[in-house]
């Protein structure tokens, strides 16, 4: 054999080698540095989450305290398609360390399949059950064993108006819907647009009908329907769910009601739908969302005063025995990989110290009981506060707490009755089919 | 983190080269202990042992794999035989994928073609030849996704009255006076012609580039005859020129087939397939991630695979053809 192909064969035969070697030994640095210590010195923790923009910024600060106190590097990934994302990764055995759960509905699914891990091995059990009430934990709670914990939360279903709007046209607060139908209809009749509705949000779109819809049922048909409806007892063809659907629409359906007709509402994000209220004159009046609204209209508006310029009144009863009821809706938490790095993290994030970088910076709220208000930065968020820690009934964003696809189905049949509302009957039974499938 | 995946990157690079090297050596000895006979019949096939292998792991095996999970359940429990498939032809939803999929493939088709031809024949005659082919083919530079990217802020739609920061609507509502801005993605009647339009934008200029090739390629001789003989440009064009890059023609047909049956990127960037605009991918990519219906993905996919292979196949025996003809 000539020499040069004697050498070739050797520097292929080591390079094999080496390649061998450096694929199949278990070069996992953290797991050899971290295991046995009481104390993470070091390592990575990776989040997944939906946070993007102020939200994002807020989680970096938050997180700032704690990677100095730990050495821990907190390694972030945001995505708006959290459903796909965080399945295919579950699916590929590659799941972030920690991640935000779409909803209560696919973290049972998680949980069932085993890819989440028991809490009340990670918490100090009294302590969280101090902080938090029963209703937060059952929540995230699956089969007994505890997998998700509220980051932050928000209350939906509040009216957001302009002050100052509002006196131009001497309206005041309605304290119920009827009130509220007839504010509505004086404004129509001048020729005015007393609402603005976005439902444009990516993957995701029609989620802010779905909340509507969720807010209209709850005060039309009480608590007990409502879980009825979310668990997939009731049907979508049922006329409760007829009569929500057709109450939102008067509202949506009707272009002297909703400013920009079906165009607007069906093409604009929802981040953005507050800003009719604030122009010269108003577009609209009213604007229904969530209490973290709040933090993009300060982002747009950055000289409007909270509570002077803006503000919020709950979502108005319709019957009057179901008055007082608030839906929540939050960023469930679950740890997918048992690593030190990860439960410290998750620890961290149910702090009162942690939660008041949600609460100060972007208005969201807390489920935890011990945030002083005087972390929330405004009147407003203390409001908020207010109401979720007074309300009656407290009932949780329904369309989460479905199964996937029912969710969305929900969230297309939403936009299909917008853009087209005299099809509401094929739409129902469609998301009855889906139903009968998807529990 | 990063230095160990910068390893195992250069590794893989090196490695998987000499790793081969390796192997055939290590064949060659030890197929020359045997018969001459021998050795020529089996030779072939341990030279090709290891690709066929690769092969058959992550082609062979995922398709196969793939036809079974087709005719089981959602969670790959139940055999439930052509259920998967008669769904796809009769629910609803599924039905409005397959129109949009035929839209895509025969309006896409048609234009791209269409108009990379006739800029391929136009630009032939004309002194900036080249710029004006360069920046009909920029497009194809960019990925799907940031093409829909691009084009999803063209589309923006403001109310009337309102200024409008969507390129298209604030054209037209320039120009033309009593133009209402159009929510260009989110009405159902127009909404799969705006996806459909960003796909033809991107892969006319790689029609256009085949195209013109081919026109370069047609012998100057028969076009002087023709025109000797008293052709007019049209005759010389579609009786002349085109019956000669009609091979040509049949290959970008068919390679630009092959891709909008595979669409994916743009609706999925630009509207997530909401209101009537979902294709095949998305959906099998939907059922297959957010609903978990492992089944219907499944189901899906081998339709695509089924409407794609016999293109494919015409696709390569023309492409050996091309080279005859020349």
């Amino acid at each position: 054999m000539k020499k040069r192909t004697k050498i070739t064969i050797a520097v292929a035969a080591v390079v094999v080698a080496l390649a061998f070697l450096f694929v199949v030994s278990p070069l996992n640095q953290q797991k050899v540095r971290a295991a046995g210590e009481r104390k993470p010195v070091e390592g990575t923790v990776s989040v997944l989450a939906v946070w993007g923009g102020h939200e994002l910024d807020v989680f970096k600060e938050m997180a700032k305290p704690f990677e100095e106190e730990t050495g821990i590097k907190v390694s972030y990934e945001g995505t708006r398609d959290i459903n796909a994302v965080l399945t295919t990764r579950v699916q590929a055995g590659n799941p972030p360390d920690i991640a935000v759960l779409p909803g209560p509905g696919k973290m049972a699914e998680f949980a069932r399949a085993g890819h989440l891990v028991d809490l009340s091995t990670v918490f100090d059990m009294e302590k969280i059950k101090a902080d938090y009430a029963k209703g937060w934990l059952d929540m995230g709670t699956v089969g007994g064993k505890l997998v998700g914990v509220f980051a932050k939360v928000a209350i939906k279903g509040l009216v957001w108006y302009n002050p100052h709007a509002l006196d131009d046209e001497g309206i005041e607060i309605p304290e119920n819907a009827n009130q509220m139908r007839a504010i509505s209809e004086r404004l129509s009749r001048q020729g005015k647009t007393p609402w603005s509705i976005g439902l444009e949000s990516g993957a995701a779109s029609g989620w802010v009908g779905t909340d509507w819809l969720e807010n209209i049922f709850l005060r039309q048909h009480g608590p007990q329907k409502y879980r009825d409806w979310y668990e997939g007892k009731l049907a979508w063809t049922s006329p409760e769910v007829r009569e929500t659907w057709e109450t939102w629409g008067e509202i949506v359906a009707n272009t002297d009601t909703v400013y920009g007709g079906k165009q607007y509402v069906l093409s604009t994000n929802f981040g953005q739908a507050a800003a009719p209220l604030f122009m010269d004159p108003p577009g609209a009046y009213f604007h229904m969302q969530a209490s973290f609204i709040q933090s993009f209209i300060k982002k747009q508006f950055p000289d409007l005063q909270p509570g002077e310029d803006f503000n919020f009144f709950g979502f108005p009863p319709i019957k009057p025995q179901y008055t007082d009821a608030v839906e929540a809706a939050g960023d469930l938490v679950g740890m997918f990989n048992d690593t030190p790095q990860a439960r410290a993290f998750i620890r961290y994030l149910t702090t009162p110290e942690a939660q008041s970088y949600w609460t100060s910076g972007t208005g969201a709220l807390s489920a935890n009981r011990n945030v002083s208000l005087v972390f929330y930065p405004d009147v407003l968020s203390r409001n908020a506060a207010q109401i979720l820690q007074k309300a009656e009934i407290v009932v949780f964003d329904a369309s989460d707490m479905m199964p996937g696809k029912m969710n969305n189905t929900f969230w297309s049949a939403i936009m299909s009755y917008v853009e087209n509302p005299a099809r509401l009957d094929s739409i129902l039974r469609n998301l009855e089919q889906t139903r009968r499938e998807a529990y | 983190m990063i230095l160990r995946s910068t390893i195992l990157a250069v590794v893989a690079v090196f490695g998987v080269p000499a790793g081969l090297t390796l192997y055939i050596f290590l064949v060659e000895k030890g197929i020359n202990r045997l018969r001459f006979p021998i050795q020529k019949r089996i030779r072939p096939w341990l030279w090709l042992a290891p690709g066929l292998a690769i092969l058959s792991v992550f082609l062979l095996y995922p398709v196969l794999n793939t036809l079974v999970l087709s005719f089981l359940n959602n969670d790959s429990t139940q055999f439930i035989g052509l259920q998967n498939y008669m769904r796809i032809f009769s629910d609803r939803e599924m039905l409005i994928v397959l129109r949009n999929n035929a839209m895509w493939l025969v309006f896409f088709t048609l234009v791209t073609v269409t108009v990379g031809l006739l800029i391929a024949v136009l630009t032939d005659r004309v002194k900036y030849e080249q710029v004006a082919k360069a920046l009909i083919f920029l497009p194809m530079a960019i990925s799907f996704v940031a093409a829909g990217v691009i084009w999803k802020f063209m589309y923006e739609f403001k109310p009337k009255g309102t200024p409008q920061i969507g390129t298209v609507n604030a054209v037209l509502t320039t120009l033309v006076p009593s133009f209402e801005p159009q929510a260009w993605l989110f009405n159902p009647s127009i909404n799969n012609w705006a996806l459909i339009v960003v796909g033809i934008w991107i892969w006319t200029g790689f029609a256009m580039v085949i195209l013109s090739a081919s026109i370069k390629g047609v012998p100057k001789e028969i076009v002087e005859a023709a025109r000797i003989d008293g052709a007019g440009e049209f005759q010389v064009f579609f009786r002349v020129t085109l019956p000669i890059i009609k091979p040509s023609i049949v290959v970008v047909t068919t390679t630009l087939i092959i891709n909008v049956l595979k669409i994916f990127d743009i609706v999925y960037v630009m509207t997530n397939g909401i209101l009537g605009t979902e294709v095949i991918a998305n959906r099998m990519y939907k059922e297959m991630f957010n609903f978990m219906n492992f089944g219907m993905a499944s189901a899906l996919a081998v339709l695509l695979l089924v409407a794609i292979v016999p293109v494919m196949l015409m696709n390569i025996k023309r492409f050996g053809q091309r080279g005859e003809i020349q």
